[in-house]
Parts: structure tokens; sequence; C-alpha cells
């Protein structure tokens, strides 16, 4: 049975010009164990999905699913209070900016313990016991003397690490990770990718990796599905994606990136694919 | 990401008409800021055409018609519909004529501590180091002292009235736009486009006034709109206090001061005036809430 | 050939002043760098965050003055401490920001924003400022339609460009360029670079390119300098330092990079198998 299950996901926002389709007829499964990785450029919507799956957009968002289920469970259907119960438990979610997703005021040991209080009803010494093997499980030296740190006295790779122990503390069968290494530099994003692909092959968490670097895509993903404009382009498993891609959308990502250039000019997106439903809108 | 889909969904339409058709949707969500926007102009037309309006002189006294309640009074005259004052002046045309002060008042202490504000707050913001320090200073004393006892003591050593009055108060506002200026300028002055119009050449005053203020104004209008209503209560006070606008100015302050003996038996001579000072600032306060919502970017919902 | 760009030990560094519990001291951003580009080649500057390649990019395009060390440029030394940065200078360096969000004035039209160098600069009628933006305009690949709009009705990649026309705007003969793809979309990414491609063609304009991202400097690059912790730890034409790199930094730089070809793909789901 699929862990997480998507069919026709559309989310809509309310603007000023008018109502915005930031997501358009989406659908995917997650399996337990598994890496998906899902494309695409901003305006996408890839993050506004997993946003929507996880109940966390604003209210001006509209969301509707032929079917959003989490371990068989109905997200849509299930009251506020029952779902967050799930999210931070069993859905755990980590994003781009680790600095900014810490709470400057508190200590990062408060921040993990408090998820622990939250979810796990641990005592206050099994609470700094467990925060302790998370630090140490997630690499970071001193773990003891770090848990009194605040967010600004550490790195952004080390808040990361930071945020990647408050997800899986309590023990997540899916873990989202929204362009978690977006803002890294490249030897640390090398660290933190490490990283996460060794916990979750050591829990056999279900990973969605929400990313636009087809470089992390290759080195993370089992799966991988390619959103463009709110909508699915492809999906596929990662060696077929890259070795034989269906849709010519993903075909022009590929040629696009510098790592593949043959000429002294790059093939571009739009010479290569062009969008038929932009094109339309502009006839 | 999803912020970045929103907005770019928001202001695609490249006409000013456009921008300002945003601006209305986010002040118009606003149900009290568009209801006091009509109120404020209302007032506007009704400071503008006041002799039109006013069915009588603000200071002729009527001799015949001293202290007549309102219409719907036992007692009450048709001439008189809001009543007559102690010396026999129309109730109405007298706070007809009120808002024209009240709204002078109003722009010139709004405009005076604005610019003044500003230019000080931007060259603090801007050049930092003991400029910004001196600035700073100076305003911190002014802000020590109680505002309004601050604005009495101004107006007792230049001599009441209501020019006076203006320039005691807006001195008085000073801080508030010295502060937000320079708050606003050393956020904005990190930018990159201020760094841009660095390396194409700008010089200082180009920077601070040409490419950085324009950037720093909407928390400025805000500010301004809610010191306007400030600036009518800070009047009124000063006149109730016989500091402000001299008799027979009528100034809805000094209208106060002079019925005050009246508050127990003739309710219309105190409290007409003390009607029109409230709505009139609780309908400025209204619209001030209603800009900050659809100019501060801070606020707006993406 | 001529060399345009000349660096001889730049060193800058930061003095922060002390307070109550923390002694004074001076972080040196850049130790001692030095390098030279010729007219109409592309020097890459690479390091992560903090290694100073911005601030020595700063310091090239005469925002921010050097500490010691000398800067030529033409064969011209430059000092902006000393004061004598005149404006013929000034409009021969011109600089591209990474984010395009926050390198055009949200106030100013894109005509403005084009022609303001000019108007600083130089005693240029009206209508031929106008002419000039709008030839820059359409080399960038905007349309004269644009002149007149506001940045906040343009997509990332066309404020860059926008971006780009202004730093054009004076003719200068170096461009810094600070990440300036690096917040843009794969798309976008590949278009801009083809454009300052194309540009560099066109007017001979010498980069400095300063980047993290080590496939668009593979791609884009003649020669390679490597930062870390302000020095330059690696420093040679594009194929010396892809082909063999020398400083252990180099090498870690190029491990982490993670790799986008099926033979890589391969590997590491062989790898996963096994274990």
């Amino acid at each position: 049975m699929a862990l997480l299950e998507i069919e026709n996901l559309v989310v809509e926002f309310e603007t000023a010009s008018g109502p915005f389709r930031a997501v358009n007829g989406v659908s995917m499964k997650v399996h337990e164990g598994e890496v998906l990785a899902i494309v695409g450029e901003s305006g996408s919507g890839k993050s506004v999905s997993m946003l929507a799956a996880m109940g966390l957009l604003p209210w001006t968002a509209k969301v509707t699913a032929d079917k959003l289920t989490f371990n068989g469970r109905d997200l849509l259907a299930m009251p506020a209070s029952e779902r967050r119960k799930i999210i931070g438990k069993d859905i755990a979610m980590i994003f781009q900016e680790p600095v900014a997703s810490l709470n400057p005021c508190f200590t990062v040991g408060f921040q993990i313990e408090e998820v622990l209080r939250v979810h796990m009803g641990l005592d206050k010494a099994a609470r700094r016991k467990r925060a302790i093997e998370l630090f140490q499980a997630v690499g970071i030296a001193d773990p003891a003397e770090r848990l009194g740190s605040y967010p600004h006295q550490m790195s952004g790779g080390q808040c990361q690490r930071v945020m990647i122990a408050i997800a899986i503390a309590c023990n997540p069968k899916l873990l989202i990770a929204d362009e978690p290494t977006t803002a890294l530099d490249v030897t640390i994003q090398k660290q933190i990718l490490d990283l996460l692909m060794k916990l979750q092959a050591d829990h056999g968490m279900g990973l969605i990796m929400i990313t636009h670097n087809m470089g992390v895509v290759a080195e993370t993903a089992d799966r991988v599905v390619v959103q463009y404009k709110g909508r699915k382009m492809e999906e596929a498993d990662v060696l077929t994606l890259f070795e034989n891609p269906k849709s010519n959308y993903t075909r022009a990502l590929l040629a696009a990136l510098p790592d593949n250039a043959t000429g002294d000019r790059l093939p571009t997106i739009s010479e290569l694919f062009v969008d038929d439903q932009v094109e339309g809108a502009a006839r | 990401m999803s912020q970045a889909a929103a907005t770019s969904a928001v202001s695609t339409d490249p006409s000013r008409r456009a921008r300002l058709a945003e601006f209305w949707y986010y002040f118009s969500e606003n149900r009290g800021a568009v209801i006091g926007l009509v109120f404020f102009i209302f007032l506007v037309l009704l400071a503008i055409f006041a002799p039109l309006i006013a069915p009588h002189d603000p200071t002729q006294q009527y001799r015949d018609a001293v202290l007549v309640p309102p219409v719907w009074q036992e007692g009450g005259r048709a001439d008189y519909l809001l009543g007559t004052d102690a010396v026999g002046r129309d109730m109405l045309s007298r706070l007809i004529f009120g808002t024209q002060f009240s709204l002078f008042v109003g722009v010139i202490v709004t405009t005076l501590s604005l610019v003044v504000g500003v230019v000080f707050g931007v060259i603090a913001g801007y050049f930092r180091g003991w400029v910004d320090t001196a600035i700073m200073r100076v305003m911190d004393i002014i802000l020590a002292f109680p505002s309004l006892l601050l604005a009495l003591v101004l107006v007792a050593i230049l001599g009441p009235g209501l020019v006076n009055a203006m320039i005691a108060i807006s001195l008085v506002y000073q801080p508030h736009f010295v502060r937000l200026a320079r708050a606003a300028v050393m956020s904005e002055k990190s930018r990159d486009y201020v760094v841009a119009a660095k390396v194409a050449g700008a010089g200082h005053t180009r920077l601070m006034f040409k490419t950085i203020l324009p950037n720093c104004m909407a928390p400025l209008i805000v500010q301004a709109t809610l010191s306007f209503s400030s600036a009518i209560l800070d009047a009124a006070a000063l006149g109730f206090l016989g500091m402000g606008a001299q008799p027979p100015t009528p100034e809805w302050g000094t209208m106060l001061a002079e019925a005050r003996e009246f508050i127990q038996s003739k309710w219309w001579v105190v409290t007409l005036p003390g009607v029109a000072i409230l709505i009139t600032v609780l309908a400025i306060n209204l619209m001030g809430d209603g800009l900050r919502d659809a100019l501060d970017p801070k606020l707006k919902r993406s | 050939m001529s060399v345009i760009l000349e660096a001889r030990n730049i060193v800058r560094d930061y003095h922060v002043p002390g307070s109550f519990l923390k002694k004074a001291k001076t972080v040196h951003a850049v130790k001692g760098v030095s390098f030279q580009v010729e007219k109409g080649k592309t020097l890459a500057i690479v390091g992560e965050s903090g290694c100073g390649k911005s601030t020595l990019g700063r310091i090239l395009t005469l925002i921010d003055p050097a500490t010691s060390g000398d800067l030529l440029i033409e064969g011209n030394k430059v000092d902006i401490a000393k004061g004598d940065l005149t404006p013929e200078m000034r409009r021969k360096v011109q600089i591209v920001f990474q984010n395009p969000y926050g390198s055009l004035n949200p106030r100013q039209k894109i005509g403005d924003i084009l022609t303001e160098p000019l108007v600083i600069n130089t005693k240029t009628p009206a209508d031929e400022r106008r002419d000039r933006a709008m030839t820059l305009l359409k080399k960038v690949g905007l349309e004269e339609k644009h002149y007149n709009r506001y940045p906040h009705m343009f997509s990332g990649g066309q404020r860059q460009r926008v971006a780009i026309a202004r730093a054009l705007m004076l003719n200068p003969k170096l461009l810094v360029l600070d990440e300036p793809v690096s917040a843009l979309d794969l798309s976008v990414q590949a278009q801009v670079l083809n454009l300052l491609a194309d540009l560099q063609d066109e007017f001979q304009l010498t980069y400095v390119f300063i980047s993290h991202d080590l496939s668009v400097v593979r791609y884009i690059a003649d020669e390679v300098m490597v930062m870390y912790f302000g020095e330059a730890v690696e420093y040679g034409s594009r194929d010396e330092v892809f082909a063999d790199p020398k400083h252990s930094y180099t090498k870690t730089l190029f491990a982490a990079t993670p790799r986008a070809d099926v033979d890589s793909i391969r590997a590491r789901l062989a790898k996963k198998k096994a274990a």
C-alpha cells in the first residue's frame, strides 16, 4: 500500500486579479522506503502541492482532490486537530532556509525537546537523552553542548542538521524535504544529502525531495515526478528519466544543463519545448 | 515558491490602473477603511463649500435666540437645526466652518512634520555616525516630554494662536517621522539597487532622495494619516486650554472651552463639537488602518 | 592581447569593533589575491559562501576600497580610498548582481533605470539616451514596449536582462557578474548564459564571473580561480583546473558537485542494491 496517495490534486489561490491555479490535477504515490523527487522550476507548483497535502496553506487557498490519503486515512475528510496529530509525527517536513525555519528566540535544544514533548509525551530526562541521540544521529559534534545553542550561533549547514533532527525526532513514516540544500554550499549540500540518504535507508522512511536541481535528483531519487506550471509532465524511475525521457519538457530541461553543453551555446527550453497552454493563451 | 507563484499572478498587468485596482482591492477589504474614506471625503467637501452650505454666518450673534436647543427638542427652532450657543451663534454653521480649521490644522501639521522629519530621518539613516547620533538624541529629548505638555510650553513661548499651535504640534510630531524614515532608509540602503545606482555614479543627494526615499514612503504615508488625526485632536486640546485658536474662531476645541459652564445644563453646546472631533478622528484613523493594509507589503497576503 | 584588469596582492580587512565583552578583532576577508584578465576573456572566481569572492567583486567594481594592494584597469592604477575615481574610470567597470529582485529600483520604470547612468555621467540629450536604452533593450532580448513598465511586472530572467542592459549603458570594458544566474531557473539560466556569451562576442567584453556553481563555470570560463577563506588556492586555465586540480579543497569541491549523468546514476543505484 502506498504511504501517501494523491489523485487529481487542484490548488487555487484567490488573488486580486482573480483565481490563480497553482496546481492543476497532479497525482502521485509514495511508497514506504522510497525516495521520490519532485522536480520543477519556480511556479511549477511543486512545493504548493506538498504544502496542500499537509494542510499548511493559508486560507486563501482552495484545495480539492479526488483522493488524498496517508497510510490509507483520508487527510481531507479528517478534522484539523486529527490532521495536526499526524503532521509533525508521521509526516515531517524540512525547508529551504534552515536558519529561518528555526525560532531565533529559543535554543535548538528547547525546540527539539518541544517536539518530543508534544508528540511523544516523554519526561524531561528522557527528552534530553533522546535529543542528544538525535543530534548524534545527524552528525552534530558535541551534542550535549550544542543543545544550548541558539540558531544564530550555528552555521546554515548545522541548522539544517538540527531541522533534520527535529523532523526525524518522532520516527516519521514520511519525510518531505523542500529544497533542503538550495541555500547551502556544495560541500555542505553533499554532507546533508548523504545524511538524508543514510537516515532514509536506516529508518526505511518514505522521502519526498522537492528540488529544481537535476544533480540532486540524480544523486538521490528512486523515482521522479516532473512538474511544469502546476501540471505533471512525466513520472518515471530515475534512470529512465535521464536515459530516455518521454516528455519534451524533460528532454529540454536536461539539454539546458551546462554539464551537457556540446556547442558554445546552450539549447534553451523555449527552443526545444513549446508550451501549448501558454502558446494557446497568447493567440 | 508559493509566494512567487502568487505574486506573479497578482500583478502582471502593466498599466497604472491595474496597480490602482490592486491598491483598491486591499483597501476595500477593510470595510471600516471605506467608511472612513467616505466620511473623510464628505468632510473635505464640507470644508470647501462651507460658505455655501452653512445656513448662517458662524460669528453672527442672534440676540433673540440664545441657547436654543436643537430642532427635535422642545423649544427648538427650524432656523437653528442644532441649536445655538451662549451668545446666539448657530451651532450647525459653526461646526461646518470648524471642519475648515480642523482639516487645515491636519494638513499643515502633517506636511510640516513629514517634510522636515523625512529630511532629517533620511540624512540620519543614510550617513549614520555622529550625524545620526546628533539628530537622534535631539529627537529622543523631544520624545522624553509628554507631547501635549511640550506643545503647551512652546505655545506659551510663541504666544497663543492657531498658527503657533500648529508649529508647536508639528515639532512635537517630528520624532515619529524621523525615526520611521531613518529605520526605512537603513533597511533599504544596503539593497542591491542602491549599490547599482552607486556604481552608475550617483551622488549622495541623488541616492538619498531619488533612489532610496521613494521606496520608504509606505510607512510614512500611514504614519502621516494617523498623525493627521492626532494633530486635530491636539489642536482641539490646545484650543480647549485657551492656547490654540482664539474666540470667536469656530474651532471645535475652542468651542468646547467656551461651552464648559453648560456641561450639566445645555448638553448640545458641549456634546456636538465633541462628537464632531470624535467621528472625524475615528474616520481618519480607520482610513489609516486601511492604508496600512494596502500599502504595507508585510501585511499583504500572497 | 591587452590586459584589461590586473589585481596585485589585493587585501581586504574588516575591522570589527570591540564591545563590552568582546575584544576588537580584524577579519581578513581577502588575503592577497593577484590575477590578470585579458580583453574579451572570462575569469571565473569560484568559492563557497564566506570565501571572500563577493568582497573581491565589490573591490573590482570600485564600490569598496581594498585595504592594500593595487588594482589596475587598462594599466591605470585606481584607488578609491584616495578619491581618484574619475567618471571615466567609473564607466569602465559595471556590475550585475545575483538577485534580480533586489537590484532594480522598484519605484523606477525600466526606461529610467536604463537611462540613469547616462543622466548622471554624461550630457547626452534625452532622445539619444532613449535611443540607446531602446537599442540595448532589444539587444538583451526585450521589447520596446517594456520601456515604460515597472520591474515588478517582469520575471526574474527578464529582470536580469534589464540589469545586464543597465550595466552596458555606459559601454564598460569590464563586467563583474556576481552570481548572475544562481537565482534563476534552469531554463532561464541557459538563456541568460547565452545572452552573456553573445554580448561578449559582440562588444569584446571582459567578464569576471563570480559563482559557486562549477557546472556553469566550466561552461563559461576561460580562466578559473578558486578561493578558500580569502585565499586563491587554485588559479589557471579552465581545462587545467578541471582536468587536474592541484589543491585539496578544489578536489573536495569537484567531488561534492552533484552529477546529472546516466553513468553516475547507474553507479549509485548499483551501490544501493549491493548495500
